[in-house]
């Protein structure tokens, strides 16, 4: 064989491998095999995309920072994580900087498949792989509700990330291995309430994403999903386990998840802090039975030990 | 029947001495240690709470002494507080609070002043079951408010 033949057989190779990696990685491939074409929804329900609003903790993290106005979603707020410091972007309704000129099917494409108008992927610190579950007519009610509030005007400066997370390509892959595309589908055996609350906790509330243990790649360990996990935003804690062990929620009854979530007591009467208290701050604008809903789904779940390290003794 | 001699209050003396020990050294070594101080003063507000919110939940009947009891414990811990977080006390003890305290105290020190304000002015308002269902919520809501931002997870 020629020096010449080999090298020309390796420039192919190459080249078939970016093109392989260009295909894998593009936010179209993934939509035409995973993707769905949102069905036909009906007129905007704003009171709905109000509740939806409080439940996905849109404000906990798009709110304007070092201010008291839930509803002020200029975004700015930065989040610091193990794989660089992400900044939230503007969410209001401004038609420049914030999503005011979005299209549902824009919106859509965002909160289902994490893509951006510009049609790039967006990061997982937007919990895309939890609001994939919210079902059209429900996105396209919450749209509805955050164009009713008010413009905030300023463009977000992108995220600090350290290469290769700053390489957005490389999400294409990650999609592959965490982003289902299949909205919540409500199980048979299951009553209404469970079902609410299943798709609540999974959906919009994004519950799992700080709740459970990832893997290298910074994806969920679905097996022990909700087990409680390190903090994602980078502090030392850990994240409380919400299924029924006893390091979880087994002395909890239903009725002190759903007081938990609406005054943020636990049931020895200790006051939730950090995170946690923004997102009582959005649940406790929920109706009692979605908050009863999602207490009922997690005290249905089976009993998984938390992988918290054991404590260090001094 | 024991006799009471001069040997047996002997003896007593020196157990009560004993097992008042521990009891002295750890408020001794609470004045000298600020995180365990205000883990205490902490509990106490926890303690306090107690009762007010299972009347809340209606898990208690209404009873206005415990609630002005818990209402004077929140008072007089929201004046204990502030001092008991000084420089030096960020960490160790596995204290969960979080740095944020001493980058932003006077704001720390502002919230503390009115979680007491907010419980001083429902001992006022509340008389019957009535209004302590409707003034004790915003009392009990300073606990949040503050805990979200210098609160963090316990390790």
């Amino acid at each position: 064989m020629s020096k010449r033949l080999v090298l020309s057989g390796l420039v192919a190779a190459l080249l078939c491998g970016v093109a392989g990696f260009w295909l894998l990685t593009a936010p179209s491939v993934w939509h035409a095999v995973r993707g769905s074409v949102p069905v036909a929804t009906g007129p905007a329900r704003l009171e709905n995309g109000q509740t939806l609003f409080w439940a996905g903790g849109c404000a906990s993290c798009h709110a304007t920072p070092d201010q008291d106005d839930r509803l002020r979603l200029g975004g700015g707020r930065a989040l610091p994580t193990p794989f660089g410091t992400f900044r939230v972007p503007n969410l209001s309704s401004d038609t420049r900087d914030g999503i005011g000129a979005w299209s549902e099917l824009t919106f859509i494409a965002a909160m289902r498949e994490g893509v951006s108008p510009d049609g790039r992927h967006y990061y997982p610190a937007f919990p895309y792989t939890s609001y994939a579950l919210m079902n059209d007519q429900d996105l396209v009610d919450l749209l509805a509700f955050l164009k009713t509030l008010p413009p905030v005007s300023g463009r977000i400066a992108d995220h600090d990330l350290p290469f290769p997370f700053s390489f957005r390509r490389g999400l294409g892959l990650w999609k592959w291995l965490n982003l289902g595309g299949v909205s919540y589908q409500p199980q048979t055996g299951q009553s209404d309430l469970w079902n609410r609350g299943a798709y609540l906790v999974n959906g919009p509330g994004h519950c799992a994403e700080c709740h459970s243990p990832r893997d290298v790649m910074g994806g969920i360990r679905t097996p022990l999903r909700l087990s409680g996990g390190p903090d994602p935003e980078g502090g030392a804690g850990y994240i409380p386990n919400l299924t029924s062990h006893p390091s979880g929620l087994a002395k909890w009854t239903a009725e002190d998840v759903a007081e938990f979530l609406k005054t943020g007591f636990t049931p020895d009467f200790d006051s939730a802090g950090g995170s946690m208290a923004s997102v009582i701050k959005n649940m406790g604008h929920l109706e009692d039975a979605d908050r009863m809903a999602i207490a009922t789904y997690l005290k249905s779940l089976p009993p998984l030990p938390s992988n918290k390290p054991a404590k260090k003794t001094p | 029947m024991l006799k009471i001699t001069m040997k047996n209050t002997a003896l007593m003396l020196l157990a009560g001495t004993v097992l008042a020990l521990p009891l002295l050294s750890s408020s001794v070594s609470a004045q000298n240690d600020p995180i365990a101080s205000r883990k205490a003063v902490m509990k106490s507000v926890g303690g306090a709470m107690r009762d007010p919110g299972q009347m809340m939940r209606g898990q208690a009947p209404f009873d206005l002494a415990k609630v002005k009891a818990s209402l004077e414990t929140f008072v007089e811990a929201s004046g204990k507080m502030s001092a008991l977080y000084p420089k030096g006390s960020e960490t160790g003890g596995e204290t969960t609070a979080s740095p944020k305290i001493w980058e932003a105290k006077a704001d720390f020190d502002a919230r503390l002043v009115k979680f007491g304000a907010d419980a001083k002015e429902a001992l006022g308002s509340i008389t019957d079951e009535a209004s302590f269902k409707a003034n004790f919520p915003k009392v009990g809501q300073n606990c949040g408010s503050c805990h979200e931002t210098y609160r963090i997870e316990k390790k």
